[in-house]
This record gives structure tokens, C-alpha cells and sequence, in this order.
């Protein structure tokens, strides 16, 4: 049972930067690939996307660095203090080196820095946290950086209209007595080809066949862009979410219910609404950014967080659980008490 | 769980699709109005109202709406 907690640390701020450029799902742009199956007004009434973020020059660092630099300023931290950074994405700047490296110099950060990267979508930033949780517990370390999200792709080709870009970072820092997290987390690498890209990697290298369109539910595309088995990846929200919050409250004993905000990974509004549904919440209480911002892989529980709840919780204490689910398949469910934290305004990035 | 009110449900699912068009019988996929988010609509479907996980294989090795039946039934 992969439950565990960390205490003394705390979210001391969430930032989020996303592209300044708008794409509308009621008006596709040329770049989207579009299903010859439905229209696009019933693409948005089922994914509940109606508009999201999308650059073909920023990339996924760009925006994380870009929220990172402002979540440093608003919170007043000295770069020299943060000591561990974690960068979760499946876009990564370059096949090598690691992206963290990257950003620890561009950040202006210590090279005394603990710098790693995490190859995890749409349950990355629980995992993440757990991470950067882990490295702070002892109280070595006091102040580290939690970047994730996904934005550009490796290779050049269509936009899907359901994913959003973005990057967030997560400030997270050593409190003697703070109330920490508490995790829950599990694998099934058997869904392993739900969400994949087939080529690219060391299993299938790159090779010309690998240019060559082919069609996958309805829609054209090569292998080397991501490919779903939508209806298998539905199924495994539906009933995977659900479960992982539940065990989270039984294993702790508390009552998941009380909770003030549940924000879960935007996958579609079909299967969050299921979710929803089946745990009973009140749905005031299920902030959601999926109608501008689409599906943003990792980034979309602390671009929720920002675009949604800045302002209404920030100076009182609210008890969060945040649940994300896919690609893997793999999901983490975190419960938080959150008190004076910063949420930074959203942060928009203009193309390079 | 009863065919009838099974196919209610399943009708229920399609918003331009005659009812009269949908029985036991009928090739569901090959109906005007089928597409892969009405298929999330019937896994949804077979989840809260029989507490079956339906996966895409099922959906497609499924050829009638009483082939559909017949497997939620044996899932459950």
C-alpha cells in the first residue's frame, strides 16, 4: 500500500505561466486535428474545452522558468536558499542533459542544488510534491522548487484540441510543526500503451516509418506523437480517481467530505464530472480550468489552483486534496492544510 | 437487470436518434449518431447504473445493444 506522509513542510506558493495565444475549439485553428467524427460544438459540450493555450515556440521550461521567476519575487525568497528543484514533464528540452540542470543555472540558482527531472504526465505534480516533500522533511534543505507541466512537443505536427500548454512552479519549504502531507499513490504499467508515443524512445528508435501517418480513433497521426485509447484512459479515471481519494481518507482516518477544495487533474469535463459524482462532492467545492485551458498534463492541478481559487483561500487555513490520474497508468492523491500562501497572478508569456 | 431498461438508458445516451431506431437488435455503431464520446457515454453509463468497468475492447467485440447487455450482465 504506497501510502505515506512527510511533515513539517508546506506549499508556501503556487505560480502558473501559460501562452499568451488563445486557440478557440468552436473555431479550430489549421494546426488542430480535428475528428471528421463530431462537430467541434460537440467536442466542447462533451470535454467542457472551449479554449486553450497553445505556442509552437515556448517551451515547457520557458513557461515553468517564467512562473518560477515571478513565484521568487512575490514570495521575496533568495535564490541562494533554494537548494532542490524538481522538474516533472513528458516535454523536456532535449533528450540530454536534464532539464533541471537547465533551469538551475537560468534561474540564477546555487550550484550547491539538488536538480532532477521526472518523467510523469497527468499524476506528476502529486508525485512531484512527494518528492520534493521527501527532500525536505529533514530540515537540511529548507526552501525547493517543484516545476511541471508540458507544453511544446518534440517533433513539429498537429495540435490536439483537448491539451492545453503550460508551466507551473510550486514553492515548497521546511516548517518545523507545519502539518505536512499525506499521499497515496499507485502504478498500473500494464495501461501502459493507453497514452504513449510508440517511437522515439530506445524501444522503438526513430526511423522514417516512423513519419508515416496512420490512423488511430479516427484521427491521422505518426509515431512519434502522442496516440490514446480514449475509452480505456476514460474507464481508468472514472474508476481509479474515485478510489485513491477514498483510501487516502480511510488509511488517515478523516473524512475526505471536509475538505474545502478538491482539485483533481483536468482530464475532460466527462470523466471529472464522473468523479465528481461518484465521491458525492459539492461540486462549489471542485474548482475547475479545463473550459479555457484544456487538459495540461501535470500542470493542471496548480494552474487550477491559480486560475480558479486565487484570492478566496489564500490567508485562512484550507484543507485540499488533489488527486491526478493518467499516463502510465499512474495516479497520486495528496491531502494539505494550506495557510498564508501566495497564489501569483497568472502568468501570461508572449511568443518568443 | 433487465434488458428494457437497459436500452432506456442506452437510448438515453443519443440526443438526435429516435428512440424507435435503438432495439435489442440493432448494430449500434453503425447508427448516424455513434461516435467514440458516445462510447464514453456508455461506459459512464454502465459504471453508475451497474457498477461495470467497461473497457474499449468491450465496447468494440460489442455488436447489438443486447451483445452489450449480455456482457455488462456477465460483468457484474
Amino acid at each position: 500500500m504506497a501510502f505515506f506522509e512527510f511533515k513539517n513542510v508546506r506549499i508556501a506558493g503556487i505560480a502558473a505561466g501559460v501562452p499568451k495565444q488563445v486557440f478557440s475549439n468552436l473555431h479550430p485553428h489549421e494546426t488542430d486535428s480535428i475528428s471528421s467524427e463530431y462537430s467541434p460544438e460537440d467536442f466542447v459540450k462533451v470535454t467542457g474545452v472551449e479554449e486553450r493555450r497553445v505556442s509552437d515556440t515556448l517551451t515547457t521550461s520557458d513557461l515553468c522558468y517564467e512562473a518560477a521567476e515571478r513565484l521568487i519575487a512575490d514570495l521575496g525568497w533568495e535564490k541562494s536558499e533554494i537548494e532542490a528543484l524538481i522538474f516533472v514533464s513528458q516535454t523536456a528540452d532535449y533528450w540530454l542533459p536534464a532539464t533541471s540542470c537547465i533551469l538551475q543555472d537560468r534561474l540564477g540558482l546555487s550550484k550547491e542544488c539538488y536538480a532532477s527531472d521526472c518523467s510523469l504526465g497527468c499524476s506528476g505534480w502529486v508525485y512531484g510534491l512527494s518528492q520534493v516533500a521527501s527532500l525536505l522533511a529533514t530540515g537540511e534543505i529548507k526552501k525547493a522548487l517543484l516545476l511541471v507541466g508540458d507544453a511544446k512537443k518534440r517533433i513539429q505536427g498537429t495540435h490536439d484540441p483537448l491539451f492545453g500548454h503550460a508551466g507551473t512552479a510550486t514553492a515548497v519549504e521546511f516548517k518545523d510543526g507545519a502539518e505536512g502531507f499525506q499521499f497515496h499513490f499507485g502504478t498500473d504499467g500494464s495501461g501502459f500503451d493507453a497514452i504513449i508515443v510508440p517511437d522515439g524512445g530506445s524501444r522503438n528508435q526513430v526511423s522514417p516509418a516512423s513519419f508515416e501517418l496512420e490512423e488511430v480513433e479516427g484521427k491521422m497521426v505518426n509515431r512519434l506523437q502522442t496516440r490514446m485509447k480514449g475509452m480505456d484512459v476514460f474507464s481508468f479515471g472514472i474508476t481509479t480517481a474515485p478510489k485513491s481519494v477514498k483510501k487516502l481518507g480511510e488509511h488517515y482516518g478523516f473524512d475526505y467530505q471536509q475538505a474545502d477544495y478538491f482539485v483533481f487533474h483536468q482530464a475532460n469535463m466527462k470523466m471529472n464530472n464522473m468523479i465528481v459524482k461518484k465521491l458525492k462532492l459539492d461540486t462549489e467545492k471542485v474548482p475547475s480550468c479545463m473550459y479555457h485551458f484544456g487538459n495540461t498534463s501535470s500542470a493542471s492541478i496548480p494552474l487550477t489552483i491559480v486560475s480558479e481559487l486565487k484570492g478566496k483561500f489564500e490567508d485562512k487555513p484550507t484543507k485540499f486534496v488533489c488527486c491526478g490520474f493518467g499516463v502510465g497508468l499512474s495516479w497520486g492523491t495528496v491531502a494539505f492544510e494550506t495557510e498564508n500562501i501566495h497564489i501569483s497572478d497568472l502568468v501570461e508569456v508572449a511568443e518568443h | 437487470m433487465e434488458l428494457k431498461e437497459f436500452i432506456e438508458n442506452f437510448v438515453a445516451l443519443f440526443d438526435e436518434t429516435d428512440a424507435s431506431e435503438i432495439q435489442a437488435n440493432t448494430a449500434f455503431k453503425e447508427l448516424d449518431e455513434w461516435s467514440s464520446l458516445i462510447a464514453l457515454g456508455v461506459i459512464a453509463m454502465a459504471d453508475e447504473e451497474y457498477d461495470v468497468t467497461l473497457k474499449g475492447d468491450d465496447i468494440r467485440n460489442s455488436n447489438t445493444v443486447e451483445d452489450l447487455f449480455n456482457l455488462i450482465k456477465s460483468k457484474k
